[in-house]
């Protein structure tokens, strides 16, 4: 079953058409990382999901469903722009954020006392949003994301502006969350953290739907047949002829097979030579290259 | 609904609880008791007993001046004018007051009061008080006319108020005034109330705005949702105020009143600026405004007040929450959007001076059926008694006006609140009117 079912989304802003034709599909249960340079359209088709604005075109299935009004309480949608009442307390503002999400007040006080003993926040119950460091506000903006159980977390760079301790023990909870069973989108321009944690990506540039599937399929997608060996000993003479050559160091060397190539020929090849092997891997492309290469200077910045 | 009903609730009690909320509206009262009671207080201060030495050259008085508290009055009859000058001092009297004798009838005397301390206004009042019908009366009984014939010819006219039909209807010089110090006033209330409500609506929307809280807001609620939540719970704080302060000022005025009220009656002669009137007469007024106010049809002023508070209150707010949202993080950019709101209230406001002197004019009626005026004007007319049907027209003009309004803001709003960074120029305001989600 998929959570989310986009087809063919178009919207367009004036002249801008902010998304072109996007479609895409996302199980229920995954961790989905949103990719894509400032200004591709993210956060317009966060907006559609979310039912903050409607497509002008194509369709939006949300668990199966046409997306409806009843849906906005199923999902938890973290701004990358955060903002909270600056003025309102921190026990009565997530009170307020998890009631308008449809919870009743004894289901949302006990929500909420739960998630501030896990954040050992108890005592702030009282304090005044303005009262808290950025960092914590941010803490307090994530309770209220995920406060109502959302079946499907949309966080939008929800580590920026936390420091390491923090974002593990956030990166924990959506973990916690996901084994649960919550399905989430992961829109971020950390590609070190999509690797960590998603397990299938769509890259939008410029509206469009450029690249979409499993981190691990993308990766073979891109892969350039390069192989890392680490190696003691002499490498035979001879080498540079039969196999090109990207790096060599003292014990390492980068080979670039041909694409019909088997890398066990390589592998043969050196070990009949004599040459001890230590190591022998293939260097599979990181998504930030792979965003480079897609995305390459084509990028609106 | 039930989001609707929470964001109301939010909006209210945030602000209700509000500590400059609670003294807005318990000092403003107070303060406007206070300042009664200052001024009053002021116009009444008199730097100690004056004793003031009266030189009567003609022996216009027939007995002496009264003397007060404030002022004691000695005739000093045996000093010349140059002596008296000389002497007051030595006897220990503040000044001197010369009356010179009636010499030409077609000349009023001119008294002059000497001395190195101005009078207070108050003393000053009280003998011009009792010398006016002195010299008066010296000045007949010189030119030789008996006083009983002279009162014979006084023509204290009164017009007689007759309808058409013949039937005498009861003197309305006191009603007229009284209708038109509750209509300025009611103006005034509605002018001040549409201005401040109106204006907070419109900062709470651009600060929800720039804070970015409106992003998570309308993930959970539909814009039109957040945008009515805020107008109708920022109205009930309105009312609220306005509620509290119609109980307090009434009791602060009773108060005050009864301060001063009415052991002193010269009080409120020069409180009112009239000090030519009578003690008597004052008091008759005062009976008779008190009878007018109580006369007055309440029970349908009040709910007619509050219905044209609402339209003016909705069709404003929802002007001045589409403004809001189209504000960016430069407030002074966003200001000259309000102007054309601004204006409109301002130009009913001085409507409204003009229509309360002239409540059946056409100006009158024309202004109370338009309805970016007939909030502020109409509530001035309901004390003249309009006719019903006028006022029904005018009131269903207004709900359909207000309530379009509002329409035409959410399409505004909905869009606006969403767009940072970007100049937004009024015709794309337009434009967003007729563009879908």
């Amino acid at each position: 079953m998929n959570i989310l079912d986009l087809r063919n989304v178009v919207k367009t802003y004036e002249q801008h058409v902010a998304v072109n034709d996007v479609s895409l599909e996302m199980p229920e249960g995954s961790v989905f990382g949103l990719l894509g340079p400032n200004g591709a359209g993210k956060t317009s088709l966060i907006r559609i999901i979310t039912t903050i604005t409607r497509a002008d075109k194509g369709v939006v299935y949300f668990n199966g469903e046409k997306l409806n009004s009843r849906h906005p309480a199923e999902i938890g949608y973290m701004p990358e722009e955060r903002g909270l009442y600056k003025k309102m307390k921190v026990g009565e503002h997530l009170l307020y954020l998890a009631r308008l999400k449809g919870l009743s007040k004894r289901d949302a006080q006990r929500a909420i006392d739960d998630w501030m003993e896990k954040f050992y926040i108890k005592d702030w119950w009282n304090k005044k949003i303005e009262e808290l460091s950025k960092g914590m506000q941010q803490k307090i903006q994530f309770i209220a994301t995920v406060v109502h159980r959302p079946r499907l977390l949309i966080l939008d760079e929800p580590f920026s502006g936390l420091d390491p301790v923090n974002t593990n023990l956030i990166k924990d909870e959506i973990a916690e969350l996901n084994s649960q069973g919550t399905s989430i989108i992961f829109s971020t321009h950390r590609m070190e953290q999509v690797e960590e944690v998603c397990e299938r990506i769509v890259l939008i540039n410029k509206g469009e739907n450029v690249l979409e599937g499993s981190v691990a399929d993308v990766k073979q997608q891109f892969k350039e047949n390069q192989f890392q060996i680490n190696f003691s000993g002499e490498l035979p003479g001879m080498l540079e002829e039969q196999f090109q050559i990207i790096r060599s160091e003292n014990s390492t060397i980068v080979i670039q097979l041909e694409s019909g190539d088997d890398s066990n020929q390589l592998l043969r090849h050196l070990i009949q030579s004599g040459v001890h092997i230590d190591a022998f891997h293939e260097i599979l492309p990181t998504l930030n290259q792979i965003f480079i290469k897609k995305v390459g200077g084509n990028s609106d910045e | 609904m039930n989001k609707l009903w929470l964001i109301i609730k939010r909006e209210y009690i945030t602000r209700v609880r509000k500590w400059t909320f609670i003294i807005a509206t318990i000092l403003t009262p107070l303060g406007i008791g206070l300042y009664f009671l200052v001024s009053v207080l002021i116009m009444g201060y008199e730097s100690g007993n004056q004793r003031i030495a009266v030189l009567d050259e003609g022996n216009i008085l027939d007995k002496p001046l009264k003397t007060t508290d404030r002022a004691f009055f000695k005739k000093k009859n045996e000093w010349s004018f140059e002596e008296a000058l000389v002497n007051f001092k030595e006897e220990a009297f503040d000044g001197v007051l010369h009356i010179p004798p009636i010499e030409d009838l077609k000349k009023i005397p001119s008294i002059t009061y000497y001395s190195d301390q101005s009078l207070g206004i108050r003393t000053q009042q009280f003998i011009n008080k009792q010398l006016e019908d002195r010299i008066k009366n010296a000045r007949i009984a010189k030119s030789g006319l008996d006083k009983k014939t002279l009162k014979d010819l006084e023509a204290d006219i009164s017009i007689g108020l007759k309808s058409p039909n013949g039937e005498k209807e009861k003197d309305k010089t006191a009603s007229t005034m009284v209708a038109t110090g509750i209509g300025i006033f009611m103006g005034f209330v509605m002018y001040m109330t549409v201005f401040i409500y109106g204006m907070m609506v419109m900062r709470s929307v651009t600060e929800e705005k720039t804070t970015r809280i409106v992003e998570v807001m309308i993930s959970s609620v539909k814009p039109f949702q957040l945008m009515m939540g805020k107008i109708i719970g920022v109205g009930a704080v309105g009312l609220t105020q306005i509620t509290i302060w119609g109980i307090l000022i009434p009791i602060m005025a009773f108060l005050v009143g009864l301060f001063f009220g009415p052991g002193d009656p010269d009080q409120f002669n020069d409180f009112s600026g009239s000090a030519a009137m009578d003690e008597e007469d004052m008091e008759i007024m005062m009976n008779l405004v008190v009878t007018e106010l109580l006369a007055l049809n309440w029970w349908y002023i009040l709910p007619l007040f509050i219905l044209f508070f609402l339209g003016g209150y909705f069709l404003y707010a929802s002007l001045y929450a589409a403004v809001g949202s189209a504000m960016g993080d430069d407030l002074g950019e966003g200001q000259s959007l309000t102007i054309p709101i601004t204006i409109p209230v301002i130009i009913a406001f001085v409507v409204m001076t003009v229509v309360v002197q002239n409540p059946h004019s056409d100006l009158a009626f024309w202004s109370s059926m338009f309805p970016l005026f007939s909030p502020i004007v109409m509530p001035a007319r309901l004390a003249f008694q309009p006719p019903l049907w006028e006022i029904g027209l005018s009131l269903i003009l207004l709900l359909v006006t207000a309530i379009s309004f509002v329409w035409l803001s959410s399409r505004i709003y909905r869009v606006a609140i969403l767009l940072y960074g970007k100049k937004i120029s009024v015709r794309e305001l337009g434009r967003w009117i007729f563009t879908s989600d």
